[in-house]
């Protein structure tokens, strides 16, 4: 009896250093369940044209959940990401024909830029708690959007070519929107491991005041960071608008939470000083297909909702569990 | 001591797993007594009381309340057994008024209205919010609170620490009021003088176990010291030698009638380039506000401080590090990320400015952190979470952040603390080692007998001055535990503890 339980009590506990030293392995492993399930359930739906769909819905998604896994990093989050994107779309169509797609692009740039300071400054030098700093700065964009949308209704608005291409664009099969994600995601993984910066968004977020002992000026820190956060949403902006083709309120806002999820099932921990970008990657895909899997399944939207809930907070407290010390 | 005691408590132990936190205390109170209850740091004194106010329960012994068995199991059963504790830190929820803080307790209003005038603050306005109050006005309130309830026991755990001297004054005649009243009082102090105004006796704990039970008459401070120390007082041989010659050294770092929050009221000393400096004080005397002043994490309130002739104000740890001041903290925990590698750990000091966010240089990087590892002999089984080592190498972490980094003045705060011996006994020629390559080190150590083994000279701090300073030949363990406990320096040893010291020494 007492051999038979230490040896899966091995076993378990094995599995448990596994999934902490290696939390992507079974990420993958959930990640390939599932797209095996979506064709056992719809056979023949699994092909190069359904990948490339699905990486290219899922690269969106990964870069606002880059925006949530760096600011939990440090224990915060990005609740405004979705109005910091939205803006940037408006701007961008907008400003197109009075500009140039160069001009659109690199105008659009700035209000993501903006909400990203006034974040980190009412973050880092007010102490306002990450959550409501976001929530509001998301508010008064939008408020200031809604203001805005009445120049798009009168000017017009159109789509730069460049950012069609990019956003649904193919070439050989392979989304274009590549050419944007990779170098980001090799920028963010390789800053979080090798660079000072990444070094300093893990320290502040597991100790501020380890941080601070060790001379770490921590508001140089938080600014820079929803700075970063702001502009990587900004560019995510773009990318819908390329995708989505026509700038609307609701363009990114409904995918902030997910993305939200997405760092979370990637195992970044809310609470700070956990985490990496690679998960994240993951549990994007893993959110595409899953989103993918409920439509296929004909359930009502309803219905929908409540499973992807459920999945969610099955995924998370399973992980959590695995990786926890006991 | 005819009377029957009204509190009694017996051979009380408690232990921590395989650790003895108190291993056989006893104590007796009769009613009407007022007993002082003195040990050392870490004699158990705070786990005795935990056990009496019901915090903790003990793992053996017995106490007894006029004569019943009773089994405290929480503060409101000590309550209720009529044992009335008043903590050193304000009790007071701040965000309610006054009134509504009393109502929580059922206090009645009329008795701490009397006990605040007889205190010395009749003038309390009851609707304002407790945390409007000056500290020293919500410890006299913690105080009323307590009287007002008429507590058989009252326990006073160093009531007059944050106080003004007047009001220490009023805090020791309603002590002494309480005498004719038959109840009793448990007084915890550091201070010999109020001992000897308000104390009928004096209960002495060295590790753990009671060694003494002694009326207070004049003179026995002495005696009360000789019990604190024990066998300690055959001080051990030093173990390491200071280096002989400093006098001719010019000081790095001059405070000057520093003063900060409301324990550290005016230290002055100079500390050496080339020596290390041993700071000696009974807890909570204003060492704390001390090391966080110098290491830049709070501003003092008046006197200031000067490295090599230059006036400095650190407005953030980063500023200290710059001039070359680095702390290490007395909990370890504040300085580590615990989750990160050993290596990391060591490394945050090299990427705290802007211009060093970028790239790392991982090669240059793990030249430096090896160097330091190796040089304190961390032992790095375990290194990938700082969190699996143990408490010796994690502390050893904490000091080889700066040994990579560089400096010139070490702040180091009781950095031997809950470690193993053998991780202290590397630790003390670390020290001596970097001062003799030119570093300061100030040293603040809670164990007496280090001193003698790391130190050239020692301050030793009191009621947040400077009441002494020696050099570390001089401060055995019997004349630093007298000035710790501000005791005039003239004060010559009983003869027993002095030829006891000089055999050992020589």
């Amino acid at each position: 009896m007492t051999a038979v339980s230490s040896k899966s009590n091995n076993w378990l506990k094995g599995l448990r250093t596994l999934v902490r030293d290696y939390p992507i392995i079974p990420l993958i492993i959930l990640l390939l369940g599932l797209v095996v399930a979506l064709e056992v359930m719809r056979p023949g739906i699994i092909n190069e044209r359904w990948m490339a769909n699905t990486v290219k819905f899922a690269i969106p998604l990964a870069m606002l959940a880059a925006c949530q896994t760096l600011t939990m990093l440090t224990g915060g989050i990005d609740l405004s990401v979705g109005v910091a994107a939205t803006v940037s779309a408006f701007v961008a169509a907008s400003q197109l024909t009075v500009l140039g797609p160069t001009g659109a692009i690199l105008v659009a740039l700035v209000p993501p830029l903006l909400i990203g300071l006034v974040n980190g400054v009412g973050v880092a030098l007010f102490r306002v708690h990450p959550l409501i700093m976001t929530l509001g700065t998301g508010l008064i964009g939008t408020g200031c959007l809604l203001v805005y949308q009445r120049t798009v209704i009168a000017s017009g608005s159109s789509v730069p070519d460049i950012l069609s291409w990019l956003g649904t664009g193919l070439s050989y099969g392979v989304p274009n929107s590549l050419i944007i994600f990779v170098p980001l995601a090799v920028i963010i993984i390789v800053g979080l491991r090798r660079t000072g910066f990444g070094r300093l968004l893990y320290a502040v977020g597991e100790n501020e005041e380890a941080a601070r002992l060790a001379g770490v000026r921590t508001w140089q820190v938080l600014i820079t960071l929803y700075v970063i956060s702001g502009l990587i949403a900004g560019i995510t902006g773009l990318l819908y608008l390329g995708l989505i083709k026509a700038p609307s309120l609701s363009l990114v806002e409904p995918r902030v939470l997910p993305s939200v999820a997405a760092a979370v099932i990637g195992g970044t921990s809310i609470f700070g000083g956990r985490g990496g970008y690679s998960g994240t990657i993951v549990g994007a895909l893993i959110l595409t297909v899953l989103a993918t899997m409920l439509t296929v399944m004909q359930i009502p939207e309803g219905t929908r909702r409540i499973f992807f809930g459920l999945i969610i907070l099955g995924v998370t407290a399973i992980y959590v569990r695995l990786t926890q010390d006991r | 001591m005819a009377l029957s005691p009204i509190l009694s408590a017996r051979n009380v132990a408690k232990n921590y797993g395989a650790v003895a936190a108190l291993k056989d205390a006893s104590l007796d109170v009769a009613p009407g007594e007022v007993i002082a209850l003195m040990g050392a740091n870490g004699a158990g004194k705070s786990t005795l009381v935990k056990i009496l106010t019901g915090a903790i329960s003990p793992s053996d012994g017995e106490i007894t309340i006029r004569g019943n068995r009773f089994k405290v199991s929480s503060p409101a059963d000590a309550r209720r057994a009529g044992l009335v504790p008043v903590y050193q830190e304000p009790s007071l929820i701040p965000d309610l008024n006054i009134l509504d803080n009393l109502k929580l307790g059922s206090t009645p209003v009329d008795p701490f209205r009397h006990w605040l005038d007889e205190l010395g603050v009749p003038d309390v306005d009851l609707s304002e919010l407790a945390r409007h109050q000056p500290l020293a006005v919500q410890r006299v309130i913690d105080l009323a609170r307590a009287l007002a309830s008429e507590p058989a026991i009252l326990l006073l755990d160093e009531m007059t620490a944050a106080l003004p001297a007047n009001l220490v004054d009023r805090v020791l005649d309603v002590v002494k009021q309480q005498k004719p009243l038959d109840r009793s009082v448990i007084y915890i102090s550091h201070r010999f003088p109020e001992i000897a105004a308000v104390c009928d006796r004096a209960m002495v704990l060295r590790d753990g176990k009671t060694v003494g039970d002694l009326a207070i008459t004049d003179g026995v401070e002495e005696e009360i010291v000789e019990l604190m120390l024990g066998d300690a007082i055959k001080a051990k041989k030093r173990a390491y030698a200071t280096a002989s010659v400093k006098e001719v050294l010019k000081p790095r770092l001059e405070v000057s009638q520093l003063s900060a929050g409301s324990k550290l009221t005016d230290v002055s000393f100079d500390l050496r380039a080339g020596e290390v400096l041993g700071v000696v004080a009974l807890e909570g005397q204003g060492q704390d506000e001390l090391f966080e002043v110098l290491a830049g994490m709070a501003q003092p309130d008046g006197g200031g401080f000067s490295i090599d002739g230059t006036p400095c104000r650190f407005k953030h740890p980063a500023d200290a590090i710059a001039a070359g001041h680095v702390y290490v903290p007395g909990d370890r925990a504040e300085a580590l990320l615990m989750q990160r590698s050993v290596r990391e750990n060591i490394a945050v000091p090299f990427h705290t400015k802007p211009s060093q966010w970028g790239l790392i240089d991982m090669a240059a990087e793990k030249a430096k952190v090896d160097a330091a590892i190796e040089r304190l002999q961390i032992d790095t089984r375990a290194q990938g979470e700082v969190q699996r080592l143990s408490g010796g190498n994690q502390q050893k972490v904490t000091i080889a952040r700066w040994l990579a980094m560089g400096f010139q003045t070490i702040l180091c705060f009781d950095p031997t603390r809950g470690i193993d011996v053998r991780t202290k006994h590397q630790i003390y020629p670390l020290l001596r080692e970097l001062a003799e390559q030119g570093s300061s080190v100030l040293f603040y150590t809670s164990e007496l007998a280090e001193v003698q083994q790391a130190c050239d000279r020692v301050v030793v701090i009191f009621n947040g001055r400077v009441v002494d300073q020696m050099d570390a030949e001089q401060a055995d363990e019997p004349t630093l535990m007298r000035a710790a406990y501000g005791l005039t320096a003239d004060d010559t040893l009983p003869e027993a503890a002095q030829t006891a010291a000089q055999g050992t020494v020589t």
